[in-house]
């Protein structure tokens, strides 16, 4: 289990334990989570599971794909360096701590 | 409605019956609401069945798009494995199969649809279709048994089910035919030259495609394995018939109780149907456009809208569903999105070359843009999404150009 911490649009903060191998969007929506739409379900097709990492800890997420970079380009709220795609990521261990926040809107 | 004693029954714990769900309850609505679906889980999303979920054996749980605590915590009564059998519009009660009444002051149905099997089909381990965790979990189970066994293995159906199972299948190295009545693959959705392509693409993989193959019947054979046997008298034995022949709309509550249907029940575009206070959603309906003609659409998308759209009119607030329809497919790694419905294009044009390095085709109709099919063409799919319908959209002579830059066009649309 990897406790992560989101950051709700509303400035609320939620931590959850997810378990290794999901990704974050999975769990942030299974537990009902604010902000997260994932009308896709995770196939890197819609961008409506924008989150943005903690600006420290970038560096230690694997890099977006190609797919995830032109999706990025749409993302309804502003896109930031930080910006990611929430369905793209995976949990593991390195990633204990992480606090990620949800933009305002996604759709 | 907005009184405490009101309550919303949604019928149907899917897509579009959760969303509708929220919906009400973001909007304010305070009453109570009860979302009622006959399988056991908690909504779930269906796209990755026949993707990648088939082959890497995730967990079931990832496919969770609301955990039962997450809906208790909005306010959301949610009953799995309850049926409902009947409702009475006039009574304004539903009956359970654990033979209780609900009483409702507003009725969302989102029911979905069920897959057309063919005769012979119904009992044997061998074959199969695909809509449910269930379905796909047998499913999985059968393609590992066949790679054990070294079974072949037929799909009945070259629509975005059956290619995709197709596609899965393969990456587990099994021996794949697929059949097709029609005279080419995905025949109601792509252009004639992007059904050759995906044609290419699944022979290049290895997939063996009868096109214009009519099947006759399915026969099991013993406990796990069956014969399918086409018109013309040939006969092939697999140890995994899937059937992704299409679904039919599960409109039978609806119909019993007096509210108009015709392959669906019939929705206006904010998805009211013929009796007040009951709205409809998703798979289970077909959509009365203003010209009279009616559309079906089977996609995430139009779930999550109608899903809206169904809420809001019980609160008695107008929110058409007029985006830009969209969908999307995986096979072998490639994603062909579409935005928009090219029924009825005169004009195409090509963007890129057709090759798995991305492509987009572009569907014209009287010089207006109506659709664009993308393969591995991210960026294009989401400009297609943005400006088809508005004036931001492209003329036939900027597609054709291709120094014109198309993503020029996103600040004319933002
Ligand atoms: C394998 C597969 C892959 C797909 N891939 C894609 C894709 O890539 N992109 C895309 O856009 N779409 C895809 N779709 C289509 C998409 O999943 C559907 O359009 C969407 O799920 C429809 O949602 P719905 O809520 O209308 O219906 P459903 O999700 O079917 O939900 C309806 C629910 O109501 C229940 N129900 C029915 N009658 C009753 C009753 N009387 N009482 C209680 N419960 C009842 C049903 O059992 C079901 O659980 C795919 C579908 C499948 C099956
Ligand atoms: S859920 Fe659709 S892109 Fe992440």
């Amino acid at each position: 289990m990897v406790a992560i911490t989101y950051v709700e649009p509303s400035g609320s903060k939620v931590e959850i334990n997810v378990k290794e191998g999901w990704n974050l969007m999975q769990a942030a929506v299974a537990n009902g989570v604010e902000g997260i739409v994932a009308e896709c379900g995770g196939s890197c097709v819609c961008a409506t599971c924008h989150v943005y990492i903690d600006p420290e800890r970038l560096a230690e997420l694997p890099p977006p794909s190609e797919d995830e970079l032109e999706l990025l380009e749409d993302v309804k709220a502003e896109r930031k360096p930080n910006s990611r795609l929430s369905c793209q990521v995976k949990a593991n261990e390195s990633l204990l701590g992480l606090i990620v926040t949800i933009p305002e809107c996604q759709t | 409605m907005t009184g405490s004693d009101q309550h919303i029954l949604v019928i149907g714990a899917g897509q579009a019956g959760l969303q509708a769900a929220e919906t009400l309850r973001s909007n304010g609505f305070e009453g109570r609401i009860s979302l009622y679906g006959d399988e056991p889980y908690a909504p779930y999303h269906r796209p990755p069945l026949s993707k990648a979920w088939l082959t890497e054996k995730i967990d079931e749980r990832q496919l969770t798009i609301r955990d039962i605590s997450a809906l208790e915590r909005k306010g959301i009564l949610l009953r799995t494995g309850s049926v409902i059998e009947a409702i009475d519009p006039h009574a304004r009660s539903a009956r359970v199969s654990d033979g209780s009444l609900v009483h409702w002051s507003g009725l969302v149905l989102a029911t979905g649809a069920t897959p057309r099997r063919l005769p012979g089909s119904e009992s044997s381990k061998a074959v199969h279709v695909l809509r449910s965790r269930r379905d796909a979990t047998e499913i999985a189970e059968r393609l590992q048994h066949c790679a054990r066994e070294g079974r072949p293995i037929i799909i009945i159906g070259g629509g975005f089910i059956g290619l995709e199972v197709a596609a899965s299948a393969r990456k587990l190295g099994l021996d794949v035919t697929i059949v097709e009545a029609a005279s080419r693959l995905l025949e109601r959705v792509l252009s004639s030259d992007l059904s050759q392509w995906y044609a290419d693409l699944h022979r290049s993989r290895g997939t063996k495609l009868l096109i214009g193959a009519q099947v006759s019947n399915i026969e099991p054979v013993g406990p796990d394995q069956a014969i399918v046997h086409f018109a013309d008298g040939r006969s092939v034995q697999a140890g995994l018939v899937l059937t992704g022949i299409g679904v039919i709309p599960n409109d039978g509550l609806a119909r019993k109780a007096g509210i108009e249907c015709d392959n669906g029940i019939v929705v206006d575009d904010c998805c009211r149907t013929s009796v007040p206070n009951i709205v409809a959603a998703g798979d289970c309906t077909v959509r009365r456009l203003p010209d009279g003609a009616k559309i079906r659409l089977e996609s995430v998308q139009n779930a999550v809208e109608q899903g809206r759209s169904a809420a809001l009119a019980l609160l008695g607030k107008e929110k058409p569903f007029t985006e830009t329809p969209w969908f999307w497919s995986d096979q072998y790694g490639i994603k062909l999105q579409i935005a928009g419905l090219s029924h009825g294009a005169d004009t195409w044009v090509r963007r890129g070359e057709s090759s798995e390095s991305g492509f987009s085709i572009f569907h014209f109709k009287q010089d207006r843009l109506i659709a664009v099919d993308s393969v591995n063409a991210v960026k294009d799919h989401m400009l297609a999404r943005r400006v088809i319908g508005t004036s931001a959209a492209p003329t036939i002579e900027q597609v054709q150009d291709a120094r014109f830059d198309l993503f020029t066009l996103r600040s004319k649309s933002a």
